[in-house]
């Protein structure tokens, strides 16, 4: 048995537990635990009174089974009781429970916090400490109601123990983590940063780590604290080993403090007064020197305390990057590390070196490493440690190493770990195409990627290869020339396949002229693939066989005999049999020229930032993306300065701008009036279609007079076309995360109808605010992402989406909306600010819809929320007479041009609100033009680009029997039910 | 800090500590998923390894397991340090400590941590003091006081 002179021994506990151990199996063990779940419920519910002891024993117990992994339901009460009990054991027994098994019953929490406040008040430091462990344990929100204001009071009280010091710090930190709002320093500041003056180290210590989280917070605040730190770290690195007793390590001086401070020096830039900067400077080269001196012990702890405190100076250094020695001494340092025996050494020297490498001072100093890491990548026997090489590889490439680091990772590609493909092959796509020098290189490293890693290689990646072939005429004929030889493999991935199909569709005539690669023998090459690829595949193929009925008049026979097979005009799937319909009617009666023109190539994308690269910033953070974050810095030292490929990051990252869709809806067989309008109508209609980007959005009826406006058949299903134009998209549509959690889709509150501003979202860990201003059709929109939690919010994104195809298909027509990429982490209590530019094409109804998603706690938050981006935003109010009023009125009188709608009104009939609100909703209000005076009465013009749509609108009041009559006019039905429905709403 | 694991060769549980908010469910799935992870991992491997965004840093300790999740910036080498030092309290209380120690005295185990980290944080690095602190507790163990 245990030490069970130690305190007290409970020995129920001890035969209880050992009878646990002695249990069989699984069901022996549950058996026991509710035979003592009984017996101890029974206990409590007993009438006779239990003793302190009984009830600490049981509780214990209680402890013990929901440590086991088991629900307790009960006893909390108990606990509780415990808490106030006289006998030091029993009190800490309480707290134990109550620290392990949070509880949020709220009239549990009353009770234990007047529990802990009368240990706050005791002025015993061993009840105090209990007491601040249990809220720091806890740190729930109404622990930090009751006691944010309390414990810094004791933090800096002068009669204080330091031991309570100590706790005190540490719980307050931990309240400001959970409740950054309540935790205020105010008048404290001051003296909590003298903390790190205190002559206990365990004080400075705790203190340290609360400056930082406060620092972080409010760094102006606790400024002062950079030249006390800096100070307390020079005394550290200086003293002799013995110097600080106890809190010296194996032989290194307090480790844990001097990495604290270093961190809390991490907040700041370096320091400005040269006197400090110097002294810093002294003790980062004491840190680096030290490294370089024998070891004082052989233990290994002694050499991890040493080399925390060197990496945490590093991480210092690389902070600042400021001084160019000092980094290439870490560079050096590092470099030795890269070679240690130790693989925790290893491990973290590449990875500290993947910082460095971004600094302009060290890049060329980590570049001499380059064969010690090639050499890791194959050697090293551990996957974290192979993980952290190639991520310094990617770290480390620049031009004059690119397609040695590429050629490396393809080939460690072909046995690398199954858990690190996928990230190996965004990683070589970004460097691949970032550091194309000739575009034959780019297309060769891709198809490699395909044949090696086939299914790791997402849709991103061959979404973006196609993309820069269709953009570069000049590597056109080598793409197709190459897939046309990687498709001559039996088995070649499906990956391939898509590439082959939409390259060949496009570009396949660049080769035909070879009689090897004639247009049937490529047909056949495509078509030997089509039965054993998937659905989507499949409808890309038949798209790529209609561009080529385009290309090749020859083989029209041959392909329209295969669209006419049962397999594919009847094929169980809609999508495959619609295509196959469509495009056998497109090819049998459309003239070549039509055909020409609406199979024409595929206008060039517009220069977005890589989705690859969005791809990958998404699955690491921003952390390992050193080349990109410093692209301009690296660009700088590189050679060469034409950078065609450098993906410019564009305000149209979701390629809403260009793109017009429509709906499949047109019925079949609509008589028109011309050939045009036919294709149009009754087959273009029914893809996806995009105009090239110099037309612009025009409204439906402007395709069938202009001919430059006839649409090109776009590739692929809806879902491809819009992973091509704006990949996020297809997240939402075909979310392929785990575990995510979805929240309902919520509504803006109405409000925002008649308003600009406001709170439009909330829960408990993010608030979404807005401010916007629109003006004729144009409108800005700031939107503020508010981490409401302490922690970092990861991989923040918000891809703007719709919920499904349609939806997408409606607000693309009519609104364009423009935004900027978002920096994918938002720090706790931070406010992410994002501008969105909105751009209303033709009236609308449905309001787009905002997906944020986002990474806490180790889950991904997903939450959608539609924008109050109403028809009425784009309102100009219009002053006019009584007398022009009533003319126009009687204008608009056509039937179909008035809206109508009698309503019972749902707030107080107040005149003034009313009046704000119709303002607010975007209309002049004029007075004077009613001849019944309780009426309203409004004007003003609605712009959306394609045009102007005058509205008139009358409001009446009936005070008696609480109802409205509210009646609108304007020039286009549309516009007039959508503004009666949004108007009426608001009363 | 944003929790630490004690559990047995064989994955059981000894000791959990959780400095973040967390339900039930969730804490039981890390759990039962890094004591996977780190089990199936050999002996001459690295102690840090990444997993979720969190940092795992671990030791093994006879037949128990260590393990701290810290955060991105977080220091790994200071953290295995900490497994170290809270390794050498035990040992120090208990008098060479073994699993069955921590069995049978989890609460000791879990007062013991509370006086070293708290709120995620190293408090105390002295072991003198820490010790001082727990045994002036023990002390107390069966005083009684006014109230």
């Amino acid at each position: 048995m245990p030490a069970v002179s130690k305190g007290d021994g409970m020995r129920g506990l001890a035969v209880f537990i050992s009878d646990i151990r002695n249990c069989k199996s699984k069901e022996a063990e549950i058996k026991r635990i509710n035979k003592e779940l009984a017996n101890i419920r029974s206990k409590f519910k007993g009438d006779k009174a239990l003793d302190g002891y009984s009830k600490k024993k049981y509780v214990c117990k209680l402890l013990f089974i929901f440590l086991l992994g088991h629900d307790i339901d009960f006893g909390h009460m108990e606990a509780v009781n415990l808490l106030s009990s006289n006998k030091y054991t029993e009190k800490q027994i309480g707290y134990l429970f109550i620290s392990v098994l949070v509880n949020s019953n709220s009239d549990l929490i009353s009770l234990i916090n007047n529990a802990i406040k009368n240990d706050l008040s005791s002025r015993n430091p061993t009840f105090m400490n209990l007491a601040l462990h249990c809220i720091a344990n806890v740190g729930s929100r109404e622990m930090a109601e009751a006691f944010a204001a309390e414990v810094p009071r004791i933090l800096v009280a002068g009669d204080t123990m330091d031991s309570v010091k100590q706790s005190a710090a540490l719980c307050l930190l931990r309240l400001n983590r959970t409740s950054p709002d309540l935790v205020l320093m105010g008048e404290w500041t001051a003296r909590v940063v003298h903390l790190l003056n205190d002559q206990h180290l365990g004080v400075v210590t705790a203190a340290t780590s609360l400056i930082t989280t406060l620092a972080q917070k409010s760094p102006e605040d606790f400024k002062t604290s950079v030249s006390l730190a800096v100070a307390r770290l020079s005394r550290i690195v200086s003293s002799a080993s013995t110097d600080l007793q106890d809190y010296t390590y194996y032989f290194v001086a307090a480790p844990w403090l001097s990495v604290k401070l270093l961190r809390l020096l991490q907040c700041y830039p370096p320091p400005e007064d040269g006197a400090i900067r110097g002294r810093l400077t002294e003790c980062l080269e004491t840190i680096l020197n030290k490294a370089q001196e024998p070891p004082k012990s052989k233990k290994v702890q002694h050499s991890n305390a040493k080399n925390a405190v060197l990496f945490e100076a590093i991480s210092l250094i690389i902070h600042h990057d400021s001084e160019p020695t000092l980094l290439v001494r870490a560079c050096n340092q590092l470099g030795q590390f890269l070679q240690h025996r130790e693989t925790n050494l290893r491990y973290l020297a590449l990875e500290s070196m993947c910082t460095l490498a971004s600094s302009e001072f060290s890049h060329e100093a980590v570049k001499t490493h380059i064969e010690t890491v090639i050499n890791a990548l194959k050697s090293e026997r551990d996957v974290s440690v192979r993980q952290r090489a190639v991520d310094l590889l990617y770290a480390m490439c620049d031009r004059s190493n690119a397609k040695q680091i590429v050629a490396e990772m393809l080939s460690y590609l072909e046995t690398a770990d199954y858990s690190i493909r996928e990230e190996i092959v965004l990683k070589v796509a970004i460097l691949a195409e970032k550091y194309a020098v000739d575009y034959t290189w780019y297309v060769d490293t891709i198809l490699n990627l395909i044949r090696f890693a086939g299914d790791y290689v997402s849709d991103e990646v061959w979404y973006r290869v196609i993309q820069i072939v269709i953009n570069r005429d000049e590597v056109q004929g080598y793409a197709a020339k190459t897939v046309f030889e990687a498709l001559q493999a039996p088995a070649c991935h499906e990956n391939l396949v898509k590439v082959g199909g939409y390259i060949l569709g496009e570009f396949g005539n660049l080769i035909a002229g070879d009689s090897r690669s004639s247009p049937l023998i490529q047909f056949d090459l495509l078509h030997s693939k089509f039965h054993l690829c998937s659905v989507p595949t499949r409808a890309l193929l038949l798209s790529a066989y209609i561009k080529f009925i385009n290309l090749f008049p020859e083989v029209k026979g041959t392909i329209q005999e295969v669209l006419r097979s049962d397999s594919q005009l009847r094929n169980a799937d809609v999508e495959l049999q619609q295509r196959a319909v469509e495009y056998l009617r497109l090819s049998s009666i459309a003239s070549t020229d039509i055909l020409a023109t609406v199979l024409e190539e595929m206008p060039p994308f517009p220069e977005r930032e890589s989705s690859i690269l969005a791809k990958l910033k998404r699955k690491k953070g921003p952390g390992n993306l050193h080349p990109d974050l410093d692209e301009n810095r690296k660009e700088r030292s590189a050679n060469g300065g034409t950078v065609a490929a450098s993906p410019t990051p564009s305000t149209d990252l979701l390629g809403l701008g260009s793109t017009i869709t429509t709906q499949n809806s047109a019925p079949p067989a609509s008589k028109g009036t011309s050939l045009l309008v036919d294709v149009f109508s009754e087959n273009i209609a029914a893809f996806p279609v995009e105009t090239p980007v110099a037309v612009g959005p025009v409204a439906d009826e402007n395709f069938s007079r202009d001919i430059s406006y006839i649409p090109t058949v776009h590739w692929g299903t809806l879902g491809i076309f819009v992973g091509i134009q704006s990949w996020q998209s297809i997240q939402f549509i075909n979310p392929k995360i785990p575990d995510m959690r979805c929240l309902p889709l919520a509504p803006f509150p109405s409000r925002f109808v008649c308003k600009n501003n406001g709170v439009l979202y909330e829960n408990q860990l993010l608030q979404i605010g807005l401010k916007s201003e629109f003006r004729q059709n144009l409108g800005r929109m700031y939107v503020f992402f508010g981490n409401k939690t302490s922690t970092q919010f990861m991989n923040f994104g918000w891809p703007f989406t719709a919920p499904y195809c349609a939806f997408f298909l409606t607000v693309s027509l009519q609104l364009n909306v423009h935004a900027k990429p978002a920096d994918p982490t938002v720090d706790g209590g931070a406010q992410l600010q994002q501008i969105l530019n909105i751009e209303c094409m033709s009236d609308f109804v449905d309001a787009p819809v905002l997906n944020i998603q986002f990474r806490y706690g180790g889950t991904l938050q997903n939450v959608a929320v539609k924008l109050p981006i109403t028809l009425n935003k784009f309102f100009q109010p219009t002053e006019m007479t009584s007398q022009d009023f009533f003319q126009r009125w009687k204008q608009l009188g056509a039937p179909q041009q008035e809206v109508q709608k009698i309503f019972k009104a749902k707030h107080s009939m107040d005149t003034e609100v009313t009046k704000a609100k119709i303002m607010g909703f975007g209309a002049a209000l004029l007075d004077g033009v009613d001849p019944n005076p309780s009426n309203f009465v409004g004007a003003g013009v609605i712009h959306t680009k394609t045009t102007q749509v005058g509205c008139l609108l009358r409001l009446e009041p009936n005070t008696q029997a609480q109802m409205y009559r509210l009646t609108l006019r304007t020039s286009r039905d549309t516009v007039s039910q959508r503004l009666c429905d949004l108007l009426s709403e608001q009363f | 800090m944003q929790f630490m694991l004690l559990f047995s060769r064989q994955g059981k549980l000894r000791l959990q500590k959780w400095y973040v908010p967390l339900s039930d469910k969730e804490r039981k799935k890390i759990s039962r998923d890094l004591v996977q992870t780190i089990l199936a991992r050999k002996p001459k491997m690295c102690s840090f390894l990444e997993w979720r965004d969190l940092k795992i840093v671990y030791k093994r300790y006879a037949s128990l397991y260590f393990c701290c999740a810290v955060e991105d910036q977080d220091n790994e080498l200071i953290t295995l340090e900490i497994i170290h030092r809270y390794v050498e309290l035990l040992d120090k209380y208990f008098g060479s400590v073994c699993e069955l120690d921590i069995i049978f005295n989890f609460e000791k185990a879990y007062f013991i941590l509370d006086e070293f980290l708290l709120g995620g944080e190293a408090q105390e690095t002295s072991k003198k003091n820490v010790l001082k602190a727990i045994e002036q507790a023990d002390l107390l163990q069966e005083c009684t006081f006014p109230v």
